[in-house]
């Protein structure tokens, strides 16, 4: 039943390759940006994704723009990716009232509705137990639009991931689940809380199709979530995409990893999802030293513009402290 | 004496207690990772890292505790609660009574709260009300370094459940704590407030942070020629009601000050109380101070003002002193 009259819908241009590396470079200078505030005094704690930037870009590249995300706590790749505004994305981590949410969300909770990022959670599992609502607007309200929904390998060990997708099969909704398994858990590595490597097995009981993909290879990850996107968008039935990754960092920033093995970190910063896409493209001719130079130049520039506007926005009036808690 | 933080008071307490009963043992996301020095003495069997899934953490805990063991959980932020809430107010809380006895649950719940690290609603939530309001349960929320020591053990050897609330605004404040040495003399019994400063003029009622801006608020109240006593309430559940009433006896006047909102805050059930036991004891009416009815915002000055401050405090406590209703009743 559709109580409205579906919107057509349009793939976006395809992005370049190159495209896609500025993409990764943005986030990853936009999280550099994050560490040095904490290197140069008190800031808020943030959860960053570096070593993640692929998931993010590969994932939100294949999506359109009538489509809905919900993320989490680390969230900057998918909001950048999205195109969301670095400086009011930091501003929004510092509390600004120029950010995103007025300064109340702070770094975990960024919810940017005009880009279709809706209901962002740090409750672990949140988003999981609110994507199938939101696709039951989805198919209820009309529109081709799907919903994604990012979520960590941890959550995935919270009793509402295995409700979130039973239910989201028993009533045929549209959400694309994304589990960027990183591997880490917080402070806890994920083989200490699961029996298998891998999430997306646990999609097949529940009538739901999986794919587990490299998730440090944007191209790959560009290719399954637009087959699975696809997939979604066609059956209006959820599907399960897990992008296999490492979180870089400590689980926030300020940061430490004494409790990460040195090997693993080691192997996986051998296979970073930016390093890989620059040799390959150095090595396909598409961009010669000079030329990627001046990509990360790009990035940063952007950034440090962002930071600029973020330091000097205001904080939100005492005023507004329980203004706007009720509709 | 020594000088420790909160955080490691806290840690000191677990360290006893695992030491003097075999029976108990800790668990909780990164449990293991972040508790090195009790992984270490005690081993990975009694301290455990866990799933990420409050619920079954929760009902593991009460499992355990109705059989046999004495675990210790650590849901680490208060609002995370909300997933171990049917493991704490359906099955610990109510299954003792609902068994007729026939099991107890003593087990700890640790979970941190209050202003402080600029986190936002969903890592900072002063819930403690919602745990008072369902039987079965105790709730404990110290100010103290040495109080955090004191109350942990005494909630360990709890045969009931006991949320212990953290307030990350007071984590790694030092204070003077005493070492092993003292043995039980550390403890301090649930239900058990405490008198941080005496006074004649007004009371001043609070637990956890605000209990500082309290004691400040008093200390620029002496300035001024009124004599503020300082109530510490320390757990919350149960309610220590005659140190309470017999402050309020004493004074005619109370201020009732806590970080968590208004509505069907602890601090309304204290003023309930001193209604209906001590209301011809008061020279004025009741005030209460507290946080607003809003989540709290991540912004920090918004989050630092979400919290009653000390001026605040030394102004209502100032224009409570100079009323009277004994010389002019109103009523
Ligand atoms: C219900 C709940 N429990 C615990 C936390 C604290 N916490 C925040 S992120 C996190 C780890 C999440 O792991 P995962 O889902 O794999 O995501 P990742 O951080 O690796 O991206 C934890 C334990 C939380 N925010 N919410
Ligand atoms: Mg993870």
């Amino acid at each position: 039943m559709r109580l409205s009259a579906d919107t057509p819908s349009t793939p976006p241009p395809a992005p370049t390759r190159l495209d896609l590396l500025s993409a990764m470079l943005k986030i990853r200078a936009y999280e550099e940006q994050i560490v040095a505030f904490h290197a140069a005094g008190p800031f808020p704690n943030v959860c960053t994704s570096v070593g993640q930037e692929a998931a993010a870009v590969g994932v939100v590249s294949a999506l359109r723009a009538e489509d809905q995300i919900l993320t989490n706590h680390r969230s900057a790749g998918h909001l950048l990716a999205r195109g969301a505004d670095p400086g009011r994305m930091l501003a929004e981590v510092m509390g600004r009232s120029t950010g995103y949410c007025q300064g109340r969300s702070g770094t975990l909770h960024i919810s940017v509705k005009e880009l279709g990022v809706v209901l962002t959670s740090t409750i672990v599992g949140g988003e999981l137990s609110l994507a199938p609502g939101v696709a039951l607007s989805r198919a209820m309200l009309g529109g081709e639009g799907i919903v994604v929904c990012f979520f960590g390998d941890g959550a995935a060990c919270e009793g509402i991931f295995h409700e979130s997708l039973n239910l989201a099969s028993v009533w045929n909704l549209p959400v694309l689940y994304v589990c960027e398994n990183n591997q880490w858990q917080a402070f806890v590595h994920r083989t200490e809380t699961m029996k298998g490597d891998f999430v997306a097995p646990w999609a097949a009981p529940y009538g739901i199709e999986s794919l587990t993909v490299d998730g440090n290879d944007v191209e790959a990850v560009r290719k399954a979530a637009l087959q699975a996107a696809a997939q979604v968008r066609e059956t209006r039935r959820p599907f399960l995409l897990e992008a296999w990754t490492y979180r870089q960092r400590g689980h926030m920033e300020p940061h430490d990893q004494s409790y990460v093995d040195p090997a693993e970190l080691e192997a996986w910063l051998a296979k970073d999802p930016i390093a890989r896409l620059e040799a390959r493209l150095l090595a396909d001719g598409e961009l010669t030293t000079a030329s990627l130079e001046a990509l990360h130049a790009q990035a940063r520039h952007a950034i440090d513009a962002a930071a600029e506007f973020a330091t000097s926005s205001p904080y939100p009036d005492l005023s507004d402290l329980a203004a706007g808690v009720y509709a | 004496m020594t000088q420790m933080t909160f955080h490691d008071a806290v840690e000191a307490a677990l360290h006893e207690e695992m030491a003097r009963d075999p029976r108990v043992l800790m668990f909780g996301e990164g449990t293991a990772t972040k508790r090195k020095g009790l992984l270490k003495a005690f081993g990975p069997a009694r301290v455990r890292n866990t799933p990420l899934a409050e619920g079954i953490i929760t009902g593991t805990a009460a499992g355990a505790a109705a059989t046999g063991l004495r675990p210790v959980v650590d849901l680490t932020f208060a609002p995370f609660l909300c997933f171990a809430m049917d493991e704490l107010v359906n099955s610990a809380g109510k299954l003792r009574y609902m068994s007729g006895g026939q099991f107890s649950f003593p087990m700890v719940a640790l979970a941190m709260t209050g202003g402080g690290w600029s986190v936002g609603a969903q890592h900072n939530h002063n819930l403690e009300a919602w745990f008072v309001h369902a039987p079965g349960l105790k709730v404990v929320m110290p100010s103290t370094p040495a109080d955090a020591k004191g109350l942990m053990k005494a909630a360990i050897r709890d045969e009931n459940p006991v949320l212990f609330f953290m307030d990350i605004g007071l984590l790694f404040t030092p204070g003077d704590v005493p070492g092993e040495e003292a043995g039980d003399e550390t403890m301090v019994p649930l239900g058990q407030a405490a008198i941080c400063r005496e006074g004649t003029d007004v009371t001043l009622i609070s637990y956890a942070k605000t209990v500082h801006a309290c004691l400040a608020a008093a200390e620029t109240l002496a300035g001024q020629g009124v004599s503020a006593e300082v109530v510490d309430l320390r757990t919350l559940k149960p309610l220590d009601e005659a140190t309470i009433l017999a402050s309020v006896r004493r004074t005619g006047r109370a201020v009732i000050v806590h970080e968590a909102s208004r509505l069907c805050g602890v601090g309304a059930e204290i003023a309930a109380l001193i209604s209906e036991q001590a209301f011809e004891s008061l020279k004025a009416p009741l005030v209460r101070l507290t946080g607003p009815d809003a989540p709290v915002s991540a912004s920090y000055p918004l989050e630092q003002a979400f919290a009653p401050q000390a001026d605040a405090i030394a102004e209502a406590a100032r224009q409570l002193a100079a009323r009277n209703l004994e010389a002019a009743p109103i009523w």
